[in-house]
Formats: structure tokens, sequence, C-alpha cells
């Protein structure tokens, strides 16, 4: 029970970061068509620049719990620009043009993973954080990890936030509009293209705190690691649907916790095994995603 | 056939592949370029990864730059061919050719089968669903449950097994002429598929998928026998990568390679032959000098900013790359093409000379 009770937090707290991730890449295609390789960029960004201010920057500031979170805000900001630039710089010139969008994208993911390791090296440098975050909980017999509660509440609050913004503000609207159909909002007259830069700086900033929790989650940070936490991050967009933010957070937590269950039950590495499957069932049965529009139907 | 088509279609390519056959045999060496004489081994080694890499962008190609797939996964059939054979060599102690036989039919059912499934998603969700796949066969891979891939140490091959002409440092050259014979092979077998009924069936899915529908084809068909024999002349590709690194390691299994061979074919030039094949030259050649320039005197004298970035390749050939996408679309092979008429066009005007060939129409 109590094994049960932790593999199933620690899975809350994986699909915690799947869905920060994904919840971007989905916003960003759903109203823009663009998959974003460069993802995997922003989520080093965020766990890069919280580790390096930390040490740095704020390495001044007495208090533990002040200086992580100085350094973690630093990070969530310099993700916002760094996203909010590659739009404006890489993105904005290829418009209409998809395919050349995603090339850029990949291209400057290989590019910026070959810089951090010329910059860090190849070696995942250890991410100091808070020791209560790695101090355990005791709930109902298990020892449940004080980052998990972390990454869960932020994950649930980035949910809040996103759709708040997206309900109740204009901008919120306007996205949620695009998503639908972005040549009837232009032709509405309005200006869809400030939307592009706030889902990017958007997803920037879910990227980045994503990244500064995989820190916390694996205590290090590496130059690979954004790449392959991006992997599953399309996995859950594909399984979510498409431009489906809730989507994302129902599918988000079906693959950490199918993840988790099948390689501590079955054997380690089968459970990313049965997350394929489980992509592959759900395309033949609903090509469409769970809550999606229609996948692929743009580029 | 014209005397120009002739020409183009098999003395230009023929003459190619004749002169580089003969580049073993050059006992020079070419200060900057190499390190050694081109007659080495080491040399030798190195120019036949480029024409390997070169074919296996060509595969690569078939599927992105003549049928409009972009697929994230096309390593999964090269690490298929690099491990599966090399297992059923070592592992299993079979012998040579049952192996790449059984290598080639298992490549060839798991095209049909992951084809199939992925294609049901088009475009963005087709290269998401491809890149899941190929990252199940990396984990698989590493994780390594029936100790058949020794994980992150590599399997190396058990060299008795394979043919003496392709061990040991001594038949590098045949090596060399191994992955020319084989881009050779590719360069023919991919020009064949395109210039065929289905292969002009590709390349309007490319331009226009929903026309095709609407003339009463069914287009997942068609980009299935596109994806399956792109696919499995990955695979075939794999396994003389296998004989030329004289085994396996993870490198080829990580979707960062398919991500590469993507950027081989969008240097060279998506949807041209040469493009992709020079492109793959290219990149790998790059690959490896760049190292050396990173290392050289006059880079280490360059402060820290500057040299951190010129010391990685991918830094570099990403840059590359994105500044291709942006100011040179097409490509290498777009500069020499400029001034001739569009690939469509050309296509057209192949069509039309022919009265016989009863070609769907495409309105320009």
């Amino acid at each position: 029970m109590s094994t049960l009770l932790l593999l199933t937090l620690t899975g809350f707290g994986l699909g915690a970061m799947y869905f920060l991730i994904a919840s971007g890449l989905s916003l960003i295609y759903g109203l823009m068509g663009v998959l974003n390789f460069a993802h995997g960029a922003f989520i080093s960004v965020g766990a890069y620049a919280t580790w390096w201010t930390e040490a740095h920057l704020f390495s001044g500031v007495h208090s533990f719990v002040l200086r992580f979170l100085l350094a973690a805000l630093m990070g969530l900001v310099i993700g916002a620009v760094f996203a909010a630039l590659v739009e404006l710089v890489l993105i904005r010139p290829l418009y209409n043009r998809h395919i050349d969008q995603v090339l850029v994208t990949v291209g400057l993911q290989l590019a910026f993973v070959a810089l951090l390791v010329g910059i860090w090296g190849p070696d995942a440098k250890s991410f100091v954080v808070p020791p209560w975050l790695h101090e355990t909980t005791n709930v109902a017999g298990a020892r449940i990890p004080n980052d998990r509660w972390v990454e869960i509440a932020t994950a649930a609050a980035v949910l809040a936030l996103l759709q708040l913004f997206l309900r109740r503000t204009r901008y919120g609207l306007i996205i949620r509009a695009g998503v639908e159909n972005r040549a009837m909002v232009q032709a509405l007259g309005i200006d869809v293209r400030k939307a592009f830069t706030l889902v990017f700086a958007i997803g920037g900033v879910a990227a980045a705190v994503a990244g500064v929790l995989s820190g916390v989650y694996f205590n290090v940070v590496g130059p690979e690691q954004g790449t392959s936490l991006l992997i599953f991050a399309f996995i859950v967009v594909v399984i979510g649907g498409l431009g489906s933010i809730g989507g994302s957070a129902v599918a988000a937590m079906v693959v950490a916790l199918t993840q988790q269950y099948t390689n501590y039950y079955a054997s380690s590495g089968i459970g990313d095994m049965v997350v394929v499957l489980l992509l592959g069932v759900v395309l033949l049965a609903r090509p469409r995603g769970f809550a999606g529009a229609a996948v692929g139907a743009r580029a | 056939m014209t005397r120009r088509a002739v020409l183009g279609n098999w003395v230009v390519p023929l003459g190619v592949f004749v002169a580089l056959a003969f580049v073993p045999k050059l006992n020079v060496t070419i200060p900057k370029l190499f390190d050694n004489s081109i007659s080495s081994p080491g040399t030798l080694q190195l120019l036949g990864a480029c024409l390997l890499l070169g074919a296996l962008a060509l595969t690569y190609d078939l599927q992105f730059g003549f049928t409009g797939l972009l697929s994230f996964g096309h390593a999964l059939y090269i690490a298929l061919g690099v491990y599966l054979s090399n297992i059923a060599i070592t592992d299993w102690h079979w012998t040579f050719w049952v192996a790449i036989l059984f290598t080639m039919g298992v490549a060839f059912v798991l095209a049909i089968v992951l084809g199939f499934v992925s294609l049901r998603v088009g475009g963005i969700a087709f290269a998401m669903v491809t890149l899941a796949f190929a990252q199940a066969g990396a984990v698989l891979a590493l994780k390594d449950p029936h100790h058949w891939t020794h994980g992150e140490e590599g399997l190396g091959a058990d060299y008795t097994k394979l043919p003496h002409a392709f061990v040991g440092i001594f038949n590098t050259k045949n090596l060399y002429w191994l992955a020319l014979a084989f881009l050779a092979f590719v360069f023919f077998v991919v020009r064949w598929a395109i210039e065929s009924s289905p292969g002009r069936v590709w390349q309007a899915i490319r331009e226009n998928e929903q026309r095709v529908e609407v003339l009463g084809m069914r287009p997942h068909l068609f980009k299935l026998q596109s994806f399956v024999l792109s696919s499995t002349l990955a695979a075939a590709g794999g396994i003389v990568y296998m004989l030329l690194y004289s085994g396996s390691t993870l490198a080829v299994t990580a979707p960062t390679f398919t991500l590469t061979l993507l950027l081989m074919v969008v240097i060279g030039g998506a949807g041209s032959r040469w493009g992709a094949v020079l492109g793959g030259i290219l990149y790998t050649y790059l690959n490896d000098r760049l190292v050396a320039v990173g290392s050289s005197s006059t880079v280490e004298g360059l402060p820290r900013a500057l040299r951190t970035p010129l010391e990685q390749p991918l830094f570099l050939l990403g840059t590359i790359f994105i500044l291709i996408v942006f100011f040179l679309p097409g490509g290498i092979a777009g500069i020499a093409a400029r001034g001739r008429p569009s690939g469509l066009r050309r296509l057209q005007e192949t069509i039309r000379p022919e009265p016989t060939l009863a070609a769907p129409q495409e309105d320009a």
C-alpha cells in the first residue's frame, strides 16, 4: 500500500513536469500550427539559469529558501524572455511556412544543446535546493519526498492560472478563438501576431518551471535533460489532443502514472515502452486524442 | 529517351560513382582537408562514413523531400539494421547471410506495422508519433532486457562471423567500396521509385494531398509505400553502418540522429537526390573535421566567448542549418538549380514529350 502511494505521488510529480511542458507545446501548436522543438531548449534555459544564478548572482543571500526562490524566479524570467525572442527573431519571419518553422526550432534545439555542452561540459551538474525538499513526509506509512508536493502544487497552480487567463482575460479570449479559427480572428481585425509572442512567452515560462522542477526531481541539470523530457511531452500532447490544456493535464497524469507503475511492477524501461504502446492504441482508436481538435489537419 | 536524358540519368551518375571507386588508389595527401594520405585507413573510414550517411540522407529524403512526410523516427530503422544484424551474429551465433536476411525481413514488417499506425495521423502529429516509436527503440537498446545490446557499452561485432573482406584495418578500402556500392544502389533505387507511377503520386501528395484524394486515390496507401521503401533501405544502410564501425553503439538509436539526417537533407536540398547525398557527405565530413578546427591553434588563441561555440561542430552546423532555412530554401541543390525551371515544372516538362505516358495532368 505504502509503495503504491509513493509510486502514485511520484507519478504525479513526473506528470506535473510533463503537463508544464505539454501545455505550452499544445497552446503554441493550437494557435500557430508550429511544433516547437526548441521547447527542450526552453526547459534547459530555465534549469541552467536557475542553477547558475543561484551559485553566482544570489550567492550573497543567506536564507537558503529565499536564494533558491530568487534563482528560480530569474530562471522563469530568462525563460520567458528567451522564448519571446525565439518567436520574434526566428519564428515570425517564417510566417505561414509551418515546416520551415519546425525545421528552425529543430536546428535551434540541436545548436543549443551543443552550446550548453560547450560552455558547461557534457556532464550533469548537481542542482542545489533547500534541504527540506529532500526530506520525506510520512503519509499513511509511505515516506514521500517533499519535492513531490512542490511539483504537484506548482503544476496545479499553473493549470489554474492558465485556465483563469484563457477564460477571463481578453488575450485569453483571443488565444482561445485563435486556436478554434485563426483566420476568423484576423478577419475581425485583431492582430493575432501579438498573441503569438505571448503564447511563446507563456510556453517559455511553463517550460522553465518544468526545467527548475526537473532539477529538483532529478537533483541534477544536464544538457540532454530537456530533450528526453520533451519526447514524453510530445506523447502527452498527442494523447491529450493538440490545442487542449485540459486534455494535456489528464494525459500527463495517465502517461506518468502508467510509466511509474510499469517501471516498478514490471521492469525498468518497460514503462517507457508501454507509454508508446498506449500512444499507438489511442491513435488507432481516437486519432484526435482525448480532447483534441483535428490532429495534423493544419500542417 | 533523349540523348540528354541518357546523359543525365545514367552517364553522369555512373561516371561519378566509378570515379569515386578509384579514391582508395590515390596515394596523395591533401593538407588541411585530411590529416593523412587519402588511401590511409583513417581517411578511407571517414570517406566511407560520408558516403554511407549520404545514402542514409537520401533514404530520408525519399519520405521527407519526395513524399512530404516529416518523420522524426527514421533512426529507428537504421538502428534496427545496426543492432539486429549484430545481435543475430554475435549473440545468437547465426551465420552472416541468414542474419542479414532476417534483419531485412524484420525491418520490412516493422515498417509496415508502424507505418500503418503512424500514418493514421498527418503532418506534425505524424512527426511526434514516429519520434515516440523511435524513442521506444532507443529505450529498449539502452535498458537491454535480454542482455543482447549491452546498453551503453555497445556491442562489438564477432569478427570471426563477418566476411573476411570486411574485417581489419587493412580492409578499410573494402568497407569504403561497400559504402560506395550501397550509395549507388540507393541512388538508383530511389530514382526508379520516384519515376515510377506510384512515385509520381508521392510527389503529388507532397504538393497537395487533398487533390490526390479528389482524383480517387488513397493517399494513405501511397504514403505507406514510400515509408516502407525508405525505412527498409535505411535498415540495409544500418547493416553497412554496423560493418563500417564493426559493431553497434547507442548513438544511432538517439532521436538526435534522425534530426541530423533532417539537417543533412535540408542543407543539401530536400526533394533533390544529389542534394540529399551531398548534404549527407558534407555534414559528416564537417562534423568530423570541425573538431579539428576547434582544437587548432588559431581557434585556441581566441577569447573564450568565441572559442566555445567554435569547438562544438553541432552548434556550427545547427546555425548553418537555420541560416539555410532562412536564406537558401532549396539548400545547396537550390543554388545549382537556380535559373533552371523549378521542380514541379521540370516534372511536367519530362512528362509532356512522351504522349504514351498517360500521367495525371497536374495543372500549374
